[in-house]
């Protein structure tokens, strides 16, 4: 590709100019030897002089990566090309970068804001934004939702012409589900089109709880970024901290010792299996089974236990630092999660006899919502979800951090990929969190459970990016730094916006009470999907 | 056994030589009135309590445990919540059928109610089409249900009221089948024939096999008339929010609910009026200490006791299953119900033709 120049980086970067961004990504795509068929993430920037974004692309099969950048200098009426067409979950991607950097792509069917109000004022991640209230005020009067769309196409002659689409047919008998709706795990909003109990067309809005993480982070230093990272995926608190605080050592090449690395490891196993017995119990809920829901809880609030000795808190838990972790393992630690172990195979004996065994429960979930192998990648549907189509994502296994390396384990696969799939990937996560567990909790070395870092922490310029996997997929931290003690671009790679971006997909031509089982499937969280 | 209507003939011959026909016959019409009101009141109360116990049992809870001993009043500050609670209006609705519906609803069961043999001689009305005018009465309530979820101009509830709808007028088929495989058993539709034929032996155990199929078949079908779990969907709380009555607030609410759980005890007490043999005690052959000892216990206590065991079966499906689809539940009463019902029938009018049962 002569018109591409590689810059230095974490993986092969290439710098593009935006028209050839298309034929580039389509022959990433499409290489037998390349194959990148996984858009990890799609991140907007802005650098002063050029608005752009940056792709990170990975390979399924070769497991390697690639980094893509495009900019464009037009601050004006920025405009890039789409790629929504090779990696569908770009379509939510490309929008969230419109809505927070104005850059509009041509080719992408559905240009509208996804988070912010559509009368918003302005851009609010650009770095010239004006943010006193007076350029937005508090509006008075409720959002209107429009039920056209804009998309842009280039013409021949290389003007770029706009386009509306309507998002519904005439006829369409829409049901607003959301955002205040009991099955939607928060103030997630789907307008749904129906035709009796059918369902024709999902159209998702988001950003009922979106709190401007990422901006209010290029104003906060970095041991202060770390607060954030527990209130997106409230479920998955330890893996997200883990995540950035990967990404903010790795930057300082610092080394964490082996104790907290172990301590982490186990904590993230705990969050996982906290967050999947939550996912059991709102399942059954959401399916009607009031009895199994409780069961879920019972058996959450022994792990809760353990949190709250070690890190005091049941859910903002704040306990990874950069360096290591905040405070050595409470004394009861290592019993309470041997007490842990020791319960629970039984009581997911009994979860499968209350509910997974039950014909209800089974005529319901299988055969719903299926995802085949190729749209899980394509729509990038990791974690469980994803591993119930077949798609081996499993972070822990592909790139090892923390002490995965050292355990074994099994990657829960799934070859059906229905919602009952993704019930069981994820019960049976839990067997493998406790395994992990049992090979740890004996073995937890000696020694300082953080290092000490300077009070004021600098990084060296560069991007960098960070993955975990978090119980409900892939958690990537994106870091930009300049040098600063602040960092100059933070972004967060959640897996529950890409879950979202699939449901319209996988709810088409299922009833309404199949929406609901396929929601609960996903497992998404919405502060994740809003942040 | 103590026959109540001695007190009842008692009351009216008392009334009578001080007044004329009609003035004593208002005053009795009045009284009862009165008295099954409140008997429907204090049933769902504790009907409520009950519930709400049960299910804590089930989820390992402790259920109401702070208003009065043992939390025996958390119903009672519920009712009285919700009888002070304002009836809010919502713009662009059918005022007055949104206000008819849950009259509807609760005048549906209450006729139904006032149906059921309590005891014996404790009977409002006793007349030769008993059973099938309980059936008739009740399938009132799905008019209610249907001009709830259309009066209120709210997309969730058009889709729970025709939910509702295919649902009920399905499912009172298997019921009608299973009532009519007893009338052919009994040879009547009298509430007190139906008793007395079942002194010697309730149906389920004179009947065997085919009673007991028929059994199956009312409880299934009679759940899913009183819209409980596993066949909520009309109000399926985590998709249609609150289904039909979404819109509603203050008493008008509490109709629908009092309805709810008022139609389970009407289901279950006909189950065991149908099946249990009413208030009739349990007798067994010619064991004459043990039916002596049974006709001791007052044939109130009878009747409800079968009831809160009917009930409790009803209540324990709703804690443990999920719940169906809408296409689900209709295939189960098409596909599987109906056939099933028809075919029950033919056996039982065989095994009453050739005297085949106990």
């Amino acid at each position: 590709m002569p018109e591409a120049s590689a810059e230095a980086g974490q993986y092969p970067t290439f710098a593009v100019p935006p028209e050839k961004l298309p034929a580039l990504a389509a022959y990433l795509h499409d290489d037998a030897d390349l194959q990148f068929d996984n858009l990890v993430a799609l991140v907007g920037n802005d650098w002063g002089d050029s608005l752009g974004v940056v792709y990170y692309l990975n390979s399924v099969k070769y497991n390697h990566w690639v980094i893509l950048k495009t900019s464009t200098t037009d601050r004006e009426n920025p405009l890039l090309y789409s790629i929504s067409h090779i990696w569908t979950n770009a379509l939510l991607e490309e929008r969230e970068v419109y809505d927070f950097f104005g850059i509009r792509f041509i080719g992408h069917p559905d240009m509208r804001r996804i988070f912010l109000r559509e009368d918003w004022y302005g851009y609010p991640l650009r770095k010239d934004y004006d943010t006193s209230r007076e350029n937005n005020p508090i509006p008075e009067t409720n959002e209107e939702c429009s039920d056209t769309t804009v998309s842009w196409s280039m013409t021949p002659d290389g003007k770029p012409e706009k386009k509306i689409v309507e998002i519904f047919g005439k006829d369409d008998y829409i049901v607003n589900i959301g955002p205040q709706h009991p099955a939607t795990h928060g103030v997630l909003r789907f307008r749904t089109a129906l035709d009796g109990e059918v369902i024709k067309k999902i159209d998702v809005h988001c950003g009922y709880i979106h709190r401007g993480i990422e901006k209010l982070w290029e104003g906060m230093t970095y041991p202060q970024t770390l607060h954030m990272t527990d209130r997106l995926d409230y479920l998955s608190a330890h893996q997200n901290r883990h995540a950035l605080c990967m990404c903010i050592e790795d930057a300082l090449q610092l080394e964490v010792p082996l104790r907290a690395q172990y301590i982490r490891t186990m904590m993230d196993e705990l969050m996982r299996i906290s967050s999947h017995l939550l996912f059991f119990a709102t399942m059954a809920m959401d399916l009607g089974a009031l009895t199994a829901f409780f069961y879920g809880f019972r058996e959450r609030e022994l792990v809760l236990d353990i949190f709250e000795d070690t890190c005091g808190a049941r859910m903002s838990l704040n306990y990874n630092t950069i360096g290591g972790v905040m405070a050595d393992i409470h004394p009861d630690f290592r019993r309470k999660v041997k007490e842990l172990i020791r319960i629970m195979p039984d009581r997911l004996k009994e979860y499968h006899e209350v509910f997974s065994g039950n014909v209800i429960a089974r005529n319901r979930l299988i055969g719903v919502g299926h995802l085949s192998l190729e749209d899980a990648v394509r729509y990038n549907t990791t974690g469980p979800s994803g591993r119930a189509s077949g798609w081996a994502c499993d972070v822990r296994k592909r790139t090892p951090y923390g002490v995965y390396d050292k355990v074994d384990f099994d990657e829960v696969l799934a070859t059906e990929g229905d919602s009952y799939a993704r019930y069981m990937v994820r019960m049976h996560e839990i067997e493998q969190s406790l395994r992990i567990l049992e090979q740890l909790v004996d073995n937890i070395p000696e020694g300082d459970y953080a290092v000490k870092t300077k009070p004021i922490i600098k990084l060296p310029e560069g991007r960098y990016f960070k993955q975990v996997e978090a119980s409900r997929g892939a958690f990537g931290i994106y870091l930009e730094s300049r040098g600063d003690k602040t960092p100059y671009r933070l972004k967060v790679v959640s897996p529950g916006y890409a879950l979202v971006g699939a449901i319209d997909h996988l709810a088409r031509g299922a009833k309404i009470a199949d929406l609901i089982a396929i929601g609960a499937s996903l497992d998404y969280v919405v502060p994740d999907i809003d942040r | 056994m103590f026959d109540f209507s001695i007190v009842t003939q008692w009351i009216d011959a008392f009334l009578r030589t001080y007044l004329p026909e009609w003035g004593a016959l208002l005053i009795e019409f009045v009284l009862i009135g009165v008295a099954l009101l409140l008997l429907y009141a204090l049933i769902a109360l504790a009907l409520i309590y009950g519930e709400r116990k049960i299910c804590a049992f089930f989820q390992c809870r402790l259920g109401p445990n702070r208003v009065g001993p043992l939390g025996l009043f958390q119903s009672v500050a519920d009712m009285v919540k919700i009888l002070i609670k304002e009836l809010i209006d919502i713009k662009h609705n059918d005022k007055f059928l949104f206000n008819l519906a849950p009259y509807l609803v609760i005048l549906s069961s209450m006729l139904a109610f006032g149906c059921l043999p309590f005891g014996r001689g404790l009977q409002v009305i006793d007349f030769n089409i008993g059973v099938f005018f309980i059936m008739a009465v009740s399938s009132i309530g799905v008019l209610g249900i249907l001009l709830a979820g259309w009066s209120s101009n709210n997309k969730f509830t058009l889709v729970g009221a025709m939910r509702s709808g295919a649902q009920m007028i399905s499912y009172e088929l298997s019921i009608g089948l299973s009532m009519l495989s007893v009338v052919v058993f009994a040879g009547t539709m009298q509430t007190t024939q139906l008793v007395a034929a079942q002194q010697s032996g309730w149906f389920i155990f004179t009947g065997h096999i085919p009673m007991l199929i028929a059994f199956v078949i009312y409880l299934i079908a009679g759940t899913a008339e009183t819209n409980r779990g596993p066949f909520d969907l009309p109000e399926a709380e985590s998709e249609l929010t609150a289904g039909y009555h979404t819109e509603y607030s203050g008493i008008h609410f509490g109709f629908y609910y009092l309805a709810e759980y008022l139609n389970l005890f009407i289901v279950s007490g006909i189950a065991s009026l149908l099946f249990l043999g009413g208030w009739a005690p349990l007798h067994i052959g010619n064991w004459t200490a043990f039916n002596t000892v049974m006709d001791y216990i007052p044939s109130v206590i009878w009747f409800f006791g079968k009831t809160a065991v009917v009930m409790f079966i009803i209540m324990w499906f709703k804690w443990t299953f999920p719940r169906l689809r809408i296409d689900q539940l209709l295939h189960l009463e098409w596909k599987y119900l109906v056939p099933i019902g028809f075919v029950n029938l033919l056996l039982v009018v065989l095994i009453t033709i050739f005297n085949l049962h106990f």
